[in-house]
């Protein structure tokens, strides 16, 4: 199954959870943020999400902004 | 003399917000953070991947700086993507407060006045403290107030443009008919010129970014701000004069010497 982080393709084996997908993606310490199709999921919902073929993931990290 | 800006009930000393893009480096966006004495500044949320996450030394100086965080919903172009920004900016900064963009038009940047409602509305119903960058459009302000802001912030000119207040009525017409309410001119600000005339015409305060980032020496910009707000600020506070139209001497008339002479010269 493939999923899209951040724009681009990653291929997974099988749906897993997106706190194991963040570890294995190198994500750590608490300076990011996620949302799956657009929709923000919570620091606390991790443990309990599945990532799924075709989900399309937004990690997001502060920028410089006006 | 107390003279504090009043937020959603926190009160701050600097009237003069200012962003934190588009400095030459990340040490003089530092250093012009100081320089403005600014005690909110706004920052964004971008994608980032692991190997950039290591090295953020931009979010490093952001939590030392102390200042209240505005982070913004910049770029989003409907109402459902800007709220779920803000609801990962409100994880990742830990503050319920939210600069609310909705930009419509790619070109000059100007709000989507319908989806910025919408979106405030939700946002306050989630408990945010919704800054909204909005035009001067005295209706779009008063729906903004009607679905819980309670701070508005309307664009003196479309963003880094640095061309100033453009529409002076409008701005006028929002001061007065919203006396009650914070107002802070968000974009379009160039000079401190334009930000003392702000102040003056009795707006709260104003943000800006590009005219101290993209300054020849940024640090000093930053500085002439800081004095042209205080300056604005302390002219509203003391009362400008009123126009007018005809010359007045400010010099006394009476015992003026030399005027029977002319009086006999014209006689002559």
């Amino acid at each position: 199954m493939q999923v899209l982080v951040n724009g681009e393709a990653h291929s997974l084996e099988s749906p897993m959870g997106l706190a194991a997908l963040l570890q294995q993606l190198g994500y750590s310490g608490e300076a990011f943020a996620v949302a799956i199709n657009g929709g923000f999921v919570a620091r606390s919902q991790y443990s309990d999400t599945q990532v799924n073929d075709g989900d399309c993931l937004d990690i997001v990290a502060p920028v410089v902004g006006g | 003399m107390s003279d504090l800006l009043q937020l959603y009930g926190e009160a701050f000393n600097s009237r003069l917000l200012i962003g934190t893009a588009l400095y030459p480096s990340p040490a003089i966006m530092r250093e012009s953070v100081r320089a403005s004495s600014s005690e909110i500044i706004t920052l964004s949320l971008r994608r980032q991947n692991p190997a950039q996450q290591k090295d953020n030394v931009f979010w490093d100086y952001i939590r030392e700086s102390g200042c209240q965080l505005l982070p913004n919903t910049a770029g989003c172009k409907s109402a459902r993507e800007a709220v779920e920004l803000a609801k990962m900016s409100q994880e990742i900064f830990q503050t319920d407060w939210i600069k609310l963009e909705v930009i419509g038009d790619d070109y000059n940047l100007q709000p989507d006045l319908f989806g910025l409602v919408e979106a405030a509305r939700e946002l306050v119903q989630l408990g945010f403290k919704v800054l909204p960058y909005c035009t001067d459009d005295l209706v779009l302000c008063r729906k903004l107030l009607d679905v819980g802001c309670e701070v508005l912030m309307p664009w003196g000119a479309p963003i880094g443009t640095g061309q100033g207040l453009l529409n002076k009525y409008n701005l006028q017409t929002l001061r007065e008919r919203l006396s009650d309410v914070p107002l802070i001119i968000d974009a379009g600000i160039g000079a401190p010129s334009q930000a003392a005339e702000a102040l003056e015409m009795g707006f709260d305060a104003v943000l800006l970014n590009t005219a101290i980032a993209k300054a020849q020496e940024p640090v000093l910009m930053a500085h002439a701000f800081k004095l042209a707000v205080e300056s604005g600020r302390a002219s509203f506070n003391a009362g400008l004069m009123l126009k007018c139209q005809t010359a007045s001497p400010s010099t006394p008339t009476l015992d003026m010497p030399f005027w029977q002479q002319a009086e006999n010269l014209s006689q002559e």
